[in-house]
């Protein structure tokens, strides 16, 4: 059965693999938290809220099997984050990887940025396949030899040996943000990086760690005027001076670097005023703006709510150019989704390589994908029991009315434990990656 | 899976919300605890909505028992202080309901702030005795925190009404109030927000004892006390009390119109 996808309807989406632990007991610290492909789509990084990092590398295309990408195996795995304590306020500081950024390569090594709620780092990825042989002073061991044994000198070689992947922090930003840090974004000028928390955005430079330039400011001298926080940033793709902030009221605001140092004064402003018929005693909860993504054009971006996906033209404040539904039937059930706390799920969303189709998560480990052309919408599904290598999947529908038809699934038998948060899409193929509680499952295109 | 959707319910789910957020790994999260008092505010808002048209209707039930009993007992031949003072009982609700601006144009009688004075005489009334417990009240205008004997219902309708009727009766107050919105942290803000702090604390100490279920009184008291934060919320609630306490103050105003031309 067609999906959307790559801008044609012809994209049929199989399982590929699925990563982690297949045990129904969810450890805490095998949550994943995050999910970013690199620039050239070879690398997955993944991020835990046990402070791990684990990056998956694409093998190369196997001229047996030229119909099927490289399957995405473990690369490197490392501790990126520990939990630590603040004596000062007496609070203790999750290790939960937040946000996992990367930057465009320039030479043999990757790198990344992570960050957890106070502490962002930069660290190196790189492979060592050589290591050298023949030293004078030391065994093969590594035991120093007797000075007094040594009758010749020899100069050391290097020698292959097995690959080996190394990750080592390069630079610490550390101390400058008082509330959670919630995004990072890399500069398309490959210097600079924002970082944002719930009510400052902070500018650094990727090789100085002990100062970063506030550029945004919404805290109100008195804190009990508070009404709104940050709630994402991202820089444009390629207009250097050009970030945007999504807030919790559900406002977008775009701001020029050139204008101020301080950019408190937006360039622009999107905002859709709300419809007074759906007015709840959650409207403020579900029109708070959980991610916004830029196109890869740059001349779009998109933004998530609790209920929707939003796309928005730059030239155009005063509303979006498409409203997706993600899942309109849960707005009937907002007051359990209170109660149980889902409805402060933060959502993410993502464009397609071409900016055609975009994707988002849901309940019940169902995704969704629009596809902007077409029009059309599907709901897939993260399961082991759809997990047979190469199988297509099936849409899945929610019935919503009182008569559920075969193979529909109600909507009072979705499981709200199981929400897939985040997503990622390959910078130039269709393949996807999508995260589960703890599992992180890779769907492709079935390629004819 | 569908759940109460009334306001008192939605009430004490925020503020147990609010509450386990203090012992939550990783510190209190803001961006949650805003949208919390957001619907907080909003139930509150609700609550008090109903409340005062309860409060309103019962009003309206005994004015007009008391009115006719009034017509009944009422002889022409009887001094005017009697008189005076049985329009005095039934004037009492009315002028309780009302905003200080009234009651200071019926008589010019002030011998304290309009709130407080306002405050007693609400409470000393027995009509409401049943529902009597000793409690706690923040003037959401002066940000003076009283302990009061009587009438748990009263106080509700005596903060939205305080709130509701503070930009119009004591605009001297409410000056104060919006200087101090506008200036930040002005020294009798602190020390309001330390007491109100401290309470809040014992309100915490005294739920999470034996029984984590606040009860109706609790609710209001907490709502009372948490009136004091986020003030740059409660500016648009008091705004929207106003609306709706307008139409009822002024109602009301025409009953105790008739009862006094009478």
């Amino acid at each position: 059965m067609a999906g959307p996808g790559g801008g044609s309807s012809d994209v049929q989406w199989c399982f590929s693999q699925v990563k982690g632990a297949m045990d129904d007991d969810v450890a805490e610290a095998d949550i994943i938290s995050t999910v970013e492909f690199n620039h050239t789509g070879e690398l997955l990084a993944t991020g835990d809220k046990g402070g791990r990092v684990v990056i998956f590398q694409q093998e190369p295309e196997s001229k047996n099997q030229p119909q099927c990408k490289g399957e995405y195996n473990v690369y490197s795995t490392f501790q990126s984050h520990e939990p630590e304590f603040d004596y000062l306020k007496s609070l203790e500081i999750e290790e939960k990887i937040n946000k996992i950024r990367w930057l465009p390569q320039k030479n043999a090594a990757q790198f990344l940025l992570s960050t957890n709620d106070k502490t962002i780092k930069l660290w190196k990825i790189s492979e060592r396949d050589k290591r050298p042989e023949g030293y004078n002073l030391k065994e093969e061991d590594g035991r120093y030899r007797d000075p007094n044994s040594v009758t010749t000198l020899r100069v050391p070689v290097l020698r292959p040996m097995d690959l080996m992947v190394e990750a080592s922090p390069r630079r610490v930003f550390a101390n400058a943000h008082t509330y959670h840090i919630n995004s990072i974004s890399v500069n398309s000028d490959h210097e600079t990086y924002l970082s944002a928390d719930d009510l400052r955005i902070n500018l650094w430079h990727l090789e100085i760690t002990d100062r970063s330039f506030n550029i945004v400011d919404i805290k109100p001298a008195n804190m009990e005027e508070l009404t709104e926080v940050i709630t994402a940033a991202e820089f444009h793709p390629d207009q250097c001076n050009t970030f945007v902030y999504s807030s919790s009221k559900g406002t977008i605001r775009l701001c020029d670097m050139r204008a101020s140092a301080l950019c408190d004064q937006h360039a622009k402003m999107f905002e859709e005023p709300e419809d007074p018929n759906n007015r709840s005693f959650f409207s403020e909860i579900i029109s708070s703006i959980s991610d916004v993504k830029f196109s890869h054009s740059g001349r779009y971006m998109m933004t998530r709510d609790y209920l929707s996906v939003k796309i928005w033209d730059l030239n155009m404040e005063t509303r979006p150019v498409e409203t997706y539904q993600v899942h309109e039937y849960l707005r009937s059930k907002l007051c359990s989704l209170y109660e149980n706390d889902c409805i402060f799920d933060k959502f993410e969303c993502c464009w397609n390589g071409n900016d055609s189709v975009v994707m988002t998560g849901s309940y019940n480990n169902f995704f969704r994908m629009f596809d902007r052309d077409y029009r059309q919408d599907v709901t897939f599904e993260a399961s082991r029991e759809n997990s047979k290598p190469r199988s297509v999947l099936k849409p899945r529908k929610i019935s919503t009315g009182g008569k559920r038809k075969k193979d529909e699934i109600s909507v009072d038998s979705l499981d709200f434990n199981k929400k897939i948060l985040h997503t990622a899409w390959h910078p130039l193929d269709n393949i996807i990656a999508v995260a589960t509680t703890n599992n992180l499952y890779i769907f492709q295109d079935k390629l004819n | 899976m569908e759940c109460a959707v009334d306001a008192q319910s939605l009430i004490s789910m925020s503020l147990m919300k609010i509450h386990s957020s203090r012992t939550q790994r990783g510190g209190i999260k803001l961006h949650k605890n805003l949208l919390v008092s957001y619907v907080l505010r909003n139930a509150r808002q609700l609550y008090i909505k109903e409340k005062y048209a309860e409060i309103y209707r019962m009003q309206q039930y005994e004015e007009v028992m008391a009115v006719c009993s009034g017509i009944q007992e009422l002889d022409p031949l009887e001094p005017l202080e009697q008189q005076g003072a049985e329009d005095a009982e039934p004037e009492q609700p009315g002028r309780a309901a009302l905003c200080g601006e009234e009651s200071r144009a019926a008589g010019g009688r002030e011998p304290e702030p309009p709130e407080p004075a306002y405050y007693r005489s609400c409470c000393m009334e027995d009509q409401f005795s049943q529902n009597c417990n000793k409690t706690t009240v923040l003037d959401l205008d002066t940000h003076v925190v009283t302990t009061v004997e009587n009438g748990f219902l009263h106080q509700d309708c005596c903060c939205a009404a305080a709130a509701a009727a503070a930009p119009q009766c004591a605009p001297g107050a409410a000056a104060r109030k919006r200087k101090v919105d506008s200036a930040g942290c002005s020294p009798d803000l602190e020390e309001p927000a330390d007491y109100t702090a401290g309470r809040k604390r014992l309100k915490r100490e005294e739920c999470s004892g034996a029984d984590c279920s606040p009860d109706a009184s609790n609710i209001s008291n907490l709502i009372s006390i948490f009136g004091s934060g986020f003030s740059g919320l409660l500016s648009r609630q008091a705004e929207l009390e106003q609306v709706c306490s307008k139409q009822a103050l002024a109602s009301l105003g025409a009953w105790t119109r008739a009862i006094v031309a009478f």
